[in-house]
């Protein structure tokens, strides 16, 4: 097999069972945290704990289920490059929609109206 | 391998960005919205997909440890039936659930509370986002069948396992869209005011 490149771009770390185990239950006690925190009145700060730990969660995932933390440099600059691309879009798109006129609508938005409009252009 | 996900990073993203502008100018729909889902179904389905990481993540693991193919199959197979627990869960539970509480917008809409146009444009986001979610699960439990074919067939060695752990990468990601997606559509709607709302 030896024509194959078996570690082409991967790592060849092999992550011990007792650190799967430990990001296993980290990302367990994260998941019953998020879901108590919702229950608790912080106002605003309900939704930064959400992304927080949704964001923790994440790394443990992507650092040792993933194995980036033993990855070489050039895939992290990937990965945290496709983030960086993430991040304008949702603040671009957000800077423009936020900022611009809107005008009241007399008539709300019916999505229930979207399926016969599709079927009428379909069919 | 980390090209395609940075590519499915933004075709999530996209709908994280749309969320993320309607729910700030809908803020109190959104709110609403999020009280009707069931959290139960949400933690569940989050514990569930976790599980699955983690036998993922074994499997490969037994693989560079040079396990026999049966641990491999063993391992796969657990990741298989959980994927399947959680779209079952998220089916004939939940979405059956919405059906019958009539919270489908376009199918079963029965809603009058506060807010209602709003509230159907956030089912609206919330059937897509989960749907678009399932949708790769069913296309990571049609690879994790391929896996277990080729494992079978005695493909992976200590040596090659690469389409395990490319495999292992995507089970990962979409792992990660729903720990964004759980607290997004379930939690951070205000819990604390429910029945008091």
């Amino acid at each position: 097999m030896s024509e194959q490149a078996p570690h082409a771009g991967f790592t060849e770390h092999i992550v011990p069972v007792r650190t799967y185990i430990g990001v296993f239950i980290a990302l367990m006690i994260g998941t019953a945290l998020t879901t108590g925190v919702a229950y608790i009145d912080l106002g605003r700060w309900n939704t930064v704990a959400a992304l927080a730990i949704a964001v923790v969660k994440m790394l443990f995932v992507v650092l040792f289920f993933m194995h980036v933390k033993y990855y070489p440099g050039l895939t992290r600059i990937i990965i945290i490059g496709a983030f960086f691309w993430l991040g304008i879009m949702i603040c671009f798109s957000m800077a423009d929609e936020l900022t611009r006129g809107w005008e009241y609508n007399p008539e709300p938005w019916n999505p229930s109206l979207i399926l016969p409009y599709l079927f009428h252009f379909l069919l | 391998m980390w090209i395609f996900l940075a590519t499915e990073i933004l075709f999530f993203g996209g709908m994280f960005t749309a969320y993320t502008i309607y729910r700030a100018l809908h803020l109190p729909a959104f709110e609403t919205g999020s009280r009707l889902l069931e959290v139960k179904f949400g933690a569940t389905n989050t514990a569930v997909l976790i599980c699955s990481s983690l036998t993922m993540a074994l499997a490969i693991r037994a693989a560079q440890t040079g396990k026999s193919k049966s641990t491999i199959i063993s391992y796969l197979i657990l990741t298989m039936f959980l994927g399947a627990a959680f779209i079952g869960i998220k089916l004939w539970f939940e979405w059956h659930h919405d059906y019958v509480d009539g919270i489908v917008p376009g199918l079963s809409w029965s809603y009058a509370g506060p807010y209602a146009p709003g509230v159907q444009m956030f089912m609206c986001f919330y059937f897509f986002m989960t749907g678009l979610h399932a949708l790769h699960m069913v296309v990571g439990l049609g690879i994790l069948t391929v896996l277990v074919a080729m494992a079978a067939r005695g493909r992976f060695t200590s040596q090659y396992f690469v389409p395990l752990e490319i495999s292992g990468l995507y089970w990962h990601f979409v792992d990660i869209v729903w720990i964004f997606l759980f607290p997004l559509l379930y939690l951070i709607g205000g819990r604390y005011s429910i029945g008091g709302h």
